[in-house]
């Protein structure tokens, strides 16, 4: 390579490296920013703003629903299977919600410590089967399940 | 002397034969005609065996079937932006004009495929999850790679000298080179409403084969749909900027 080239990707590869490490750095301040939502566990332990409008995300426990016979109102308890948060929620679910989904809800942790909520909605994880497959799984038992760290990053 | 000869054999043959445009334009025509029958037999073949064949999802039922237009066009978008980053940085580097029209020719191209991914992804998203858009990282990160081609698209149309605004494209499009491993591991680094990747490269993927065959198959098809539309506006692009030029002028007189 001659000079001129040679300095010319030099200053490619500076400009490359450069905006990475600045980035990175800016990203990595901004961590917690960046996150979606607030896990259990973080809840449980104070990390959330209290009163404070917050995203909470992490499991439906299974057998926790209940719904309120005369209204919208639907109790559920949201885990990451190391901490569990009690929800309210007043309003329609989106299809996918049920008993062992994720889930991401909007609202806001009241005085009781219980996060009600305004918003819900489903989290889809990676995993794609045909029903018979899904159902033959279960039966089995070895139905994939989020693990604790999908919550907590 | 002596120096320029070593100059030349670093790098292959036929990459100093793609900086000759008249060399470019004669072997995209001669490519053309088999990534356009490529594409469309894979496309369609595609999205017979997606919608017809493939099984329905557990939870979502149909509606998942749109990942065999998005994902391809997610991956697609990101490959794009990489060959465009790349060309601009061999432009830069080497001077080639080639490579400036290469890049020119990946911005537009790219923008659609950023776009229809983030469409599709909308309307997968209010069914699925309940709501058209999230400002999650992995939302906002693809959202922004949309941004950063229409900055170069707009960037370019905005220099007239073809030199200056590769240049200036070039170093715009690197600079935004450090958005697509934040959209790959967007799902990893942070919480995110969107699900983590299905496909890895050391883990099986979290999907069976028969639902994943004919994502394959579309993936491929749109690489060679994308390579047969990145041909068609790099010959314009060649013909326009080398319109001067002898060959060019003969082979419009005689058509």
């Amino acid at each position: 390579m001659n000079p001129k080239r040679k300095r010319r990707l030099t200053i490619v590869l500076a400009i490359l490296v450069s905006v990475s490490v600045a980035v990175g750095l800016a990203l990595f301040a901004l961590k917690q920013n960046i996150n979606l939502f607030y896990s259990p566990t973080q809840i449980v332990a104070g990390e959330a703003p209290e009163g404070a409008r917050i995203r909470a995300g992490g499991m439906v426990v299974e057998g926790s629903v209940i719904r309120d016979t005369e209204s919208l109102l639907v109790r559920f308890e949201l885990t990451d299977f190391a901490q569990t948060v009690p929800v309210e929620y007043t309003g329609i679910l989106p299809d996918l919600f049920r008993e062992g989904q994720g889930i991401v809800a909007q609202g806001a942790v009241d005085e009781r410590g219980v996060f009600t909520a305004v918003e819900v909605l489903a989290k889809h994880d990676e995993n794609y089967m045909p029903p018979e497959v899904a159902e033959a799984l279960k039966a089995a038992g070895t139905l994939p399940t989020p693990e604790p760290e999908v919550f907590n990053k | 002397m002596a120096k320029n000869k070593t100059d030349k054999n670093w790098m292959p043959r036929w990459f100093y034969q793609l900086a000759s445009p008249r060399w470019c334009y004669d072997i995209t025509g001669k490519l053309l005609p088999a990534f356009g029958v490529l594409a469309l037999v894979l496309l369609l073949g595609g999205t017979v065996w997606a919608l017809l064949f493939a099984p329905a999802d557990y939870q979502q039922g149909n509606s998942f079937r749109i990942i065999y237009i998005h994902v391809p066009s997610a991956i697609l978008a990101q490959s794009c932006y990489i060959m465009m980053a790349i060309a601009g940085a061999i432009g830069l580097i080497w001077k080639m004009k080639v490579a400036d029209m290469v890049a020119k020719s990946c911005a537009p191209l790219g923008a659609s495929l950023a776009l229809l991914a983030l469409a599709t992804g909308a309307i997968w998203g209010k069914p699925t999850w309940g709501s058209w858009w999230v400002w999650d990282a992995r939302l906002t990160s693809m959202l922004i790679l949309l941004f950063l081609y229409l900055g170069v698209m707009a960037l370019h149309s905005a220099i007239e000298n073809d030199t200056t605004a590769a240049q200036s494209t070039a170093v715009l499009s690197l600079v935004g080179l450090v958005n697509i491993p934040i959209i790959k591991y967007s799902v990893e680094w942070w919480n995110t409403l969107h699900q983590p990747a299905t496909f890895k490269l050391t883990e099986k993927p979290a999907m069976p084969p028969e639902m994943w065959l004919p994502l394959l198959v579309m993936v491929v098809g749109f690489y060679c749909f994308f390579a047969v539309s990145l041909m068609l506006r790099l010959r314009n692009e060649i013909l326009r900027r080398e319109r001067r030029s002898s060959w060019v002028q003969a082979l419009a007189e005689s058509r």
